[in-house]
């Protein structure tokens, strides 16, 4: 008798639990892990504005595209944009939401943050195993004012798949030719040389204790941990410090509107002051959505983020997308997003 | 008319205890069937398992056949058709277990045998307690440990020191070849040690403990000394729970996850020194399943296919060991 009154207890709850789930119909959206500070970040400012949640979960570029694919999620985010064809198969919709930067780091005795200046050509060599000590002519060359120790140098890069990687080898693709042909880009790589350490948090820790080291991470790891960041000689040939000021030349200088889904990867951008790692995370969206009402809330909040969010992006250390872009991603969402 | 009266209720009582006989077989073959779809539901959980690791890595099978066990070169992100082969992961999947079972097993079996001969009783329970405690540490603060701690000791001391003295000898010298590394095979191996040497010694420990009082006293009147005892009475007496302790310990080696992945470095190639970053079938899988796509996950889920069928074999010539051992013993 009382087995049945369990029963009976656990089919009241869970219909209630299910009655409770459809009344706060969270908007929900699954994939990279690079933006999830700043999504969750505005999903919290905004659930407080408007009353309405997010339930972002961040599972990686792959899964997030499989995701929305699957529909099982309103919307999906990606670091590695989708290609037009793709876009068109699929019926999705692809935009940036928001633009973040990649940096060096290294772990040099007497080295002060932004001290040590590299160029592309180098860091892929130094990736490839070609240059393998510290005091390499390449570097010297660069550096001449710099004391280098003629140590081996410890490269550190990323185990897991990473949209971080993806914009790091895709840069590496773009300038150094010998990088392009034996490794080439992608969110996993065969890497020549070098340590794999799990995620941003490893490769800051890994290069922070180990002397002569080199590894890559979002800007805001560096900053965090204090780490001591290079200087990058950039398309242009100048010499550019990580600054906001840098990462935001570089958005401005792209060409947003020639590729089908906004398809720009910011790296190697032209511009004297542009900073040559930079890079956009992008969110998809069906055509066609199953739930118009859920695709008009997710809409609602990407509007949302793009008019009130630039200030809380900039406290994390992202960069806000370009007025003028917003514009034209505004125009596209009225033109392809069916939401009535 | 008496007759009647003596019988009905005669009948009665039969008829109840047929009643109740009936109500005890009923209730015995719900049991029975309980119980059995309960064992059932294991075999259906294991086949359910492999059928769908099989079909998740088909896709691979059919691309890179038996070439995936002897290829080193790992390409997922390579167009058209990604290069994937797992002899990087086996390797350092075996070459770590192998070197923690090496360390593992004679400090488990030590601290085992100090525990049951020559501990004094007070110490006793202290010191299995914190061995206990010691399996139930999470993996995740292991590869902390060896990230942070063991890691830049083994790669500031340690591994000089080994690279400058053996370094040099021909043939083994290749095994501690340079440079040093904080994130290795070797760091990954030392951190599996201290995971499973818990194991190794509580089981083994209990399993001395049924040595039977008698025989090592009879073999101590005889004049045994107690390295005698050990090696002629307890071992022989407790082989069967010793092996099966081990084998256990080496079952969470070949799989563990979470703590090599923070310290084994993630490198698929491999280069012969124990020093050089490697990885491992659970760590590869741990690394690249979120990003992975298309045959680059098909790839590594059989990596997964192929580390069940190893730990099962593991497992499999273990119970081989154990009955050939009991044979032996005439069991």
């Amino acid at each position: 008798m009382s087995f049945v009154r369990i029963i009976r207890a656990g089919v009241f709850a869970a219909a209630a639990l299910a009655a409770a789930g459809a009344q706060a119909a969270d908007i929900t959206g699954a994939g990279a892990t690079f933006p999830y500070p700043i999504y969750s970040k505005w999903a919290d400012a905004y659930k407080k504005e408007t009353g309405a949640g997010l339930n972002y979960q961040s599972i990686g570029s792959g899964a997030g595209i499989k995701q929305i694919q699957a529909k099982t999620v309103v919307f999906g985010a990606t670091d590695a944009p989708l290609k037009g064809d793709q876009l068109a198969k699929d019926g999705l919709v692809q935009w940036p939401q928001v633009m973040g930067s990649l940096v060096a780091v290294v772990n040099l005795e007497g080295v002060k943050p932004g001290e040590l200046v590299l160029d592309g050509q180098t860091l892929g060599d130094i990736y490839l195993g070609k240059i393998k000590t510290w005091d390499d002519a390449a570097i010297k060359k660069l550096n001449p004012s710099v004391k280098l120790p003629s140590a081996a140098i410890a490269v550190v890069r990323r185990s897991d798949g990473s949209g971080t990687t993806f914009l790091w080898t895709n840069y590496l693709s773009k300038v150094n030719a010998e990088w392009k042909a034996k490794a080439g880009e992608g969110t996993a790589v065969e890497w020549p040389v070098g340590v794999g350490a799990k995620g941003n948090e490893g490769v800051a820790g890994n290069v922070a204790q180990t002397k002569n080291a080199i590894g890559y991470v979002e800007y805001a790891y560096a900053k965090q941990n204090k780490l001591t960041y290079t200087g990058l000689v950039n398309a242009a040939g100048k010499v550019v410090q990580p600054t906001v000021a840098a990462f935001q030349a570089a958005a401005a200088n792209a060409d947003w509107s020639k590729e089908p889904g906004y398809r720009v990867i910011l790296t190697n951008q032209p511009g004297e002051a542009s900073w040559p790692i930079t890079g956009a995370t992008f969110i998809l969206m069906h055509k066609q959505p199953a739930d118009k009402a859920a695709a008009a809330e997710a809409l609602k909040f990407f509007a949302w983020a793009f008019e009130k969010g630039d200030k809380m992006a900039e406290e994390l250390d992202y960069i806000p997308m370009p007025d003028a872009v917003v514009k034209q991603i505004k125009a596209t969402w009225e033109k392809d997003i069916a939401t009535k | 008319m008496t007759m009647a009266a003596t019988l009905a209720p005669q009948r009665e009582e039969a008829m109840d205890r047929a009643g109740a006989l009936g109500a005890f077989r009923r209730s015995d073959a719900i049991f029975y069937w309980l119980t059995r779809i309960a064992a059932l539901t294991v075999l259906g959980i294991l086949g359910g398992i492999i059928l769908s690791l099989v079909i998740g890595a088909w896709p691979a099978i059919n691309e890179f056949g038996l070439g995936f066990l002897t290829t080193q070169r790992w390409a997922p992100q390579l167009e058209p058709t990604p290069v994937m082969g797992a002899l990087g992961p086996i390797y350092g999947t075996l070459l770590t277990s192998f070197i923690a079972m090496l360390i593992a097993v004679p400090i488990g079996l030590g601290v085992a045998i100090f525990l049951t001969e020559f501990c004094p009783m007070s110490l006793r329970r202290p010191v299995a307690l914190a061995i206990e405690l010691l399996a139930g540490i999470p993996s995740i603060i292991y590869g902390m440990w060896g990230f942070f701690v063991l890691g830049p000791f083994l790669a500031d001391t340690f591994q000089p020191f080994m690279i400058a003295t053996f370094g040099q000898i021909p043939l083994i010298g290749a095994i501690f070849a340079g440079p040093p590394s904080q994130l290795s095979l070797f760091n990954a191996s030392l951190v599996l040690a201290i995971m499973i040497l818990p194991f190794i010694t509580a089981i083994s420990r209990d399993v001395f403990a049924t040595v039977p009082p008698v025989l090592k006293e009879a073999a101590y009147g005889v004049g045994c000394t107690t390295w005698e005892v050990v090696r002629s009475v307890v071992i022989p007496y407790t082989s069967v729970g010793v092996v099966g302790g081990v084998m256990l310990a080496l079952g969470r080696a070949l799989g563990e996850t979470m703590a090599v992945t923070f310290i084994i470095g993630n490198s698929f190639k491999i280069t012969g020194s124990i020093f050089a970053p490697g990885t491992t079938i659970s760590a590869a899988i741990a690394s690249e399943f979120a990003e992975s796509a298309g045959l680059h996950q098909s790839g590594l889920i059989l990596l997964g296919l192929l580390l069940f069928v190893l730990t099962f074999a593991v497992l499999a010539a273990a119970r081989l060991m154990l009955m050939r051992l009991e044979l032996k013993q005439g069991k």
